[in-house]
């Protein structure tokens, strides 16, 4: 008996020794098995989920032209830097990647390999647009987009043909200032009925991680006009950079159009705080409403909405109006927040085949077409020729309105905002004030609050 | 035999101990160690000192406020569930018709990940929210007291589970002694049954007591702390500070171990203070 449980006790001490050899052994070979081909693998992680599934076939389309495997992982909305955090501490880390600007720079800094010298940054149209520091240049943006008021033509031509419209202006496009806008918004509102709308502007998205349409995009206009005050600077993203506090000057403009926006809105005020981007897009979609806040990234979430009754001919862009004096030459806010880096920790071949794969994917015919016609990026390179545009309506309208005579664009100054937290912080006091638990001079000090204090932390 | 054994014990350990060390010990050790330094990934690190402990305490207040509401949700929660668990048991004992379909219908919520759970709760809340006019993050206590109504869904059936086995195991010979002796049914749960339950009491009290300390699924998936973190409890807040700002990770991972001796310490309080109620059968 004894002898038995001696050799049974051996037997199974052997056994679960070849489970752990085992165990280990697949790992061991697992982990060599990516690396050992060296350039022969990259690792892009993607920043936008509304187009992974175009990169995989990016992705596959490079691995069969080149035989270099580009592996694709994407973080779901809004954890890009929670992903990017966990996946570069990992063995087989991201070779490209993405930070948002000078700020996103700053955490990354040690993982930013220097770009300059690669045909990516030769090609870019515009230098200054490069995230730089002293002679290196850290991160090339791939992608320029705008924002505004995006407007459903079809209702506003049925709006300008009632026989009883409060305004003398006979089109949506003779809007040039807030005045005006505010006169047809609440006009279409009392005769909302008789548009068959249920409100002139989709919910202004207020649920946690759905606010930055508010608290980044739409805080850009009065800030990018104080920044614009400060002489000492003609950029108004390093001046925003370099500021230590802020007035929120113009904070009586932004009011004036968050203003517009609850109040003609298709969902209560006091509800604003579960609705989400996704479900003011479809609002907008279904044609419930007339006017939405966004971008032209969102061209694909509006066309792919079941039931979608707008119509490409009929999306149009209006600047955001604040009631700014000469807003009249004011145009859309385009900018960037999507700059490519290179993680400058993995081995040179590795950065040499990033780079390799992101000039393939900019400049050749292949790479281009992807681009322009399946990712629909209006790309700020000089390989792009006149006629290889997006063909999607935001994107095209962007483009017009870059090109208008008379009016010029809004850089994107909320790339200086110190932090997420900022943001997070101003968004959360813009609830509190739709709901009515706080009033616009505590809105006001919030943000100021604020800014001071994630600029102290982030330079302390 | 014992010596044989130990002869064999690196042998039959060796697995678990290394899986125990690799997934456990050893992230604990450079937990601790990173709430100590400064660091963007956990491969490059600055050693600050105690600095992240000051600025979890000082630099704002959320730590502390969401402390606060966690000790609050803790201590309703844990009354209520357990009131409701222990009278439910006590229900579901009588031999009423159906007795196994409703122990398995209140069983099941328990069944549901919190995640999911949460989002439907979100969901059943601002339904009945809307005839007002008004969502769960219109004020912060009705996220307070939607997580308490979620919490108490979620559990109840599961700490209903362990009463009952804790009630069937009383032995029917003092229950009868009692009834002959003339004890009215509140005395004989008072003398009788509390005193006999109490292992379950101890282990159903430091299940919801540490469930509820540490809840994060369902308070990111109702509230997320809105408005202005004001629904924030403490492993959310930990979260949002080592994620969603940059340069705070030690931070986060300096609130990370206050809150793990606060857990553990609270854990050992109660099953000490329990454990001293229990009888020997």
């Amino acid at each position: 008996m004894k002898k038995l449980s001696k050799t049974l006790a051996l037997f199974m001490a052997l056994f679960m020794i070849a489970l752990a050899g085992c165990g280990s052994g697949n790992t061991a070979s697992g982990s060599s098995g990516s690396s050992s081909g060296g350039a022969k693998e990259i690792f892009f992680l993607n920043f936008k989920p509304e187009i992974a599934s175009i990169y995989e076939e990016i992705a596959k389309e490079y691995e069969a032209e080149t035989g270099v495997k580009v592996k694709v992982v994407t973080a779901a909305s809004g954890t890009y830097e929670q992903t990017l955090t966990s996946e570069i501490a990992k063995s087989d880390p991201p070779t490209i990647f993405q930070i948002n600007g000078p700020v996103g720079y700053q955490n990354w800094k040690d993982y930013c390999a220097d770009l300059s010298g690669t045909p990516l940054y030769e090609a870019l149209s515009d230098k200054s647009l490069a995230v730089t520091e002293g002679e290196g240049v850290y991160g090339i943006p791939y992608v320029v987009e705008g924002y505004g008021i995006i407007y459903n033509n079809a209702i506003m031509e049925k709006y300008f043909a009632l026989p009883d419209k409060a305004v003398s202006i006979s089109s949506a496009q003779e809007i040039n200032n807030f005045a005006a806008l505010k006169a047809v918004v609440e006009d279409m509102t009392v005769k909302k009925d008789q548009l068959g709308i249920q409100g002139v502007f989709a919910s202004t998205s207020l649920n946690m991680g759905d606010q930055w349409r508010w608290q980044t995009h739409l805080a850009n206009l009065p800030m990018y006009y104080e920044f614009a005050e400060n002489e000492a600077y003609d950029n108004t993203i390093l001046a925003g950079l370099a500021s230590e506090t802020i007035q929120f000057k113009y904070g009586p403009n932004f009011q004036n159009i968050f203003d517009l926006y609850i109040n003609n809105s298709i969902t209560p005020k006091t509800m604003l705080g579960s609705k989400t981007t996704s479900e003011s897009m479809a609002e907008f979609a279904l044609g419930q409403v007339a006017m939405v806040q966004n971008g032209n990234w969102a061209w694909a979430e509006i066309s792919e909405t079941e039931g979608n009754v707008v119509k490409a001919e009929d999306i149009r862009y209006l600047p955001i109006y604040t009631g700014m004096p000469g807003e009249e030459s004011q145009g859309l806010c385009v900018g960037t927040e999507n700059y490519l880096a290179i993680n400058s920790q993995v081995s040179a071949e590795k950065q040499q085949a990033s780079v390799d794969f992101l000039t393939w994917l900019f400049s050749s015919e292949k790479g281009k077409d992807y681009v322009t016609n399946k990712l629909g990026f209006i790309a700020p390179f000089t390989t792009f020729e006149e006629d290889e545009r997006p063909s999607d309506p935001l994107a095209r309208e962007v483009l017009n309105w870059t090109e208008k005579d008379g009016v010029s664009s809004v850089p994107w100054a909320f790339a200086s905002f110190p932090s997420e937290e900022f943001k997070n912080q101003f968004g959360n006091a813009l609830l509190e004030y739709a709901q009515g638990s706080m009033d616009w001079a505590g809105v006001t000090q919030t943000v100021k609050d604020a800014w001071a204090s994630e600029y102290a932390a982030a330079h302390s | 035999m014992q010596k044989e054994l130990k002869k064999y014990f690196p042998f039959f350990c060796l697995v678990t101990v290394a899986a125990f060390a690799v997934a456990f010990f050893i992230p604990f050790c450079m937990g601790i160690y990173l709430s100590f330094t400064e660091f963007t990934t956990v491969t490059n690190a600055k050693w600050v000192g105690l600095e992240n402990y000051v600025k979890a305490f000082t630099a704002n207040r959320e730590f502390l406020d969401a402390l606060w509401f966690t000790v609050r949700f803790t201590v309703v929660s844990v009354v209520s569930i357990n009131v409701f668990a222990f009278s439910l048991a006590l229900l579901l004992t009588r031999g009423i018709r159906g007795t196994n379909l409703f122990r398995t219908v209140f069983f099941m919520p328990n069944l549901i990940g919190g995640i999911v759970l949460g989002y439907i709760w979100q969901l059943i809340l601002n339904g009945v929210l809307a005839r007002f006019q008004v969502t769960l993050t219109f004020d912060p206590r009705y996220g307070f007291w939607g997580l308490v109504v979620l919490m108490n869904w979620q559990l109840i059936g599961y700490m209903m589970i362990i009463y009952i086995a804790g009630l069937q195991n009383i032995p029917t010979d003092l229950l009868e002694a009692a009834k002959v002796d003339g004890a009215s049914p509140w005395v004989t749960l008072r003398k009788i049954t509390i005193p006999m339950v109490m292992p379950s009491i101890t282990i159903c009290t430091f299940l919801t007591l540490t469930n509820s300390f540490k809840l994060f699924d369902q308070n990111v998936a109702l509230t997320n702390g809105a408005p202005s973190k004001k629904t924030a409890m403490l492993a959310l807040d930990i979260y949002n500070t080592f994620y969603g700002r940059s340069g705070w990770a030690g931070v986060g991972q300096a609130k990370a171990v206050i809150f793990f001796i606060l857990v553990a310490g609270i854990a050992l309080l109660q099953l000490w203070l329990t454990r001293r109620k229990e009888v020997e059968n």
